[in-house]
């Protein structure tokens, strides 16, 4: 198991960026063919992003392409471009129904299937941004097995709302947690919307700790700085570690005993708690922390 | 063949700017800090690209603001494709 806290994009037409993309500390990187190259770059975008699938070391950094939507004309070729090198994963703009991903996944079937690579190799991250989109969550995530994980598109789900972001992000509540259950129900991870605002960290970190709480596996940066931050926001609470920690070692003395009941700090424990602390134990150890405390 | 001027890439650190021109024949003009250095390295790439693609005469210019190799292969290749492409 890997930490997927942070996925930062990096514009597809900045070589210089691409280049030092694991400097950054993310968990995950995004080439974006996307919104962030300019419709008369998207050819060196995708020749770019395919020159450093094919020839650069990333070393273990998970590296996603999202590719432009299948109504523009630049889908295909940014397909064609980038499954044959087998990125970490497609990331799928505008999904809207499941007949979205299935008519995807039999295009990028074929291309595996002409470059020798097992059929599903490259793993699709469906992008709800729509409120058609959110509706069709659980329909999309479950839509084909190359599907690994939604992603909630915040900016165009504004707009297609006819709503404006607030910093305390309430509106997307809904759209939030219907992502996160979809993705849960479905076995895959969950990446949250970006903050757009990188002169307000504070607010990063609050929203980051809100999407925690929801159940998502982590969120989109579009800014290294931004980084550290939202894996501040992922650290379990310190407290709680130590908590889970006596909760697991109670009820591994209670289990020698052969006692079926276990009390930590006066409360009655029972089996879903004990799994919980075991849990943010485990989440702990991925994060870095022993005994509650940073490592 | 190519059939018009064209360019890809930008002046930003890391990247290069390349210059496509129909020619009678080869030649190409690489500037930058490193030429001595990646002068012959740069010439065997854009050779290799082109003789890849079945282009001969091309005049490339290459203003290398220290791009990795497979930078400026990937922008020639843009640029090739610029030049190429029906309009």
């Amino acid at each position: 198991m890997r930490t997927m806290r942070s996925m930062l994009y990096i514009p597809g037409n900045s070589p210089g960026m691409i280049q030092n993309a694991a400097v950054f500390g993310a968990d995950m990187v995004m080439i974006d063919l996307e919104d962030a190259v300019a419709l008369s770059e998207k050819d060196a975008a995708r020749d770019i992003a395919a020159g450093f699938l094919r020839d650069y070391d990333f070393g273990d950094l998970p590296v996603v392409v999202r590719i432009n939507g299948a109504d523009t004309p630049h889908f295909e070729a940014d397909l064609e471009a980038i499954v044959p090198l087998k990125p970490f994963a497609v990331r799928l703009p505008k999904c809207q129904s499941p007949a979205d991903v299935t008519t995807v996944d039999a295009r990028m079937g074929e291309i595996e299937g002409r470059f020798a690579l097992p059929v599903g190799a490259v793993p699709i991250h469906a992008m709800l941004e729509s409120a058609l989109g959110i509706e069709n969550a659980y329909a999309i995530a479950t839509a084909s097995s190359r599907v690994k994980a939604l992603t909630l598109g915040g900016q165009d789900l504004t707009a297609d709302l006819g709503i404006q972001k607030t910093r305390d992000g309430w509106e997307f509540f809904y759209a939030r947690s219907r992502v996160v259950m979809a993705a849960k129900a479905a076995g895959i991870d969950a990446f949250d919307t970006v903050w757009t605002d990188f002169n307000d960290p504070e607010g990063l970190f609050r929203e980051t700790r809100q999407i925690v709480e929801l159940g998502f596996t982590g969120k989109a940066a579009i800014h290294p700085s931004q980084v550290e931050i939202i894996h501040r926001a992922f650290r379990p609470d310190a407290k709680e570690v130590r908590k889970a920690e006596r909760i697991v070692a109670a009820a591994l003395e209670a289990e020698r005993q052969g006692r079926g009941v276990v009390a930590v700090d006066g409360k009655m424990v029972d089996g879903p708690i004990i799994a919980r602390a075991r849990h943010l134990i485990d989440l702990a150890g991925l994060y870095g922390m022993e005994g509650g405390e940073a490592r | 063949m190519v059939v018009r001027m064209a360019q890809a890439g930008t002046l930003e650190s890391a990247d290069c700017l390349v210059t496509v021109v129909p020619a009678e024949e080869f030649g190409l003009d690489y500037r930058g800090g490193n030429r001595k250095l990646f002068g012959e390295r740069t010439r065997k790439l854009v050779l290799e690209t082109l003789d890849r693609h079945g282009f001969s005469g091309v005049q490339v210019t290459i203003r290398d603001q220290g791009a990795l190799e497979l930078v400026i292969r990937a922008r020639l290749e843009t640029a090739l494709k610029r030049a190429t492409a029906e309009a």
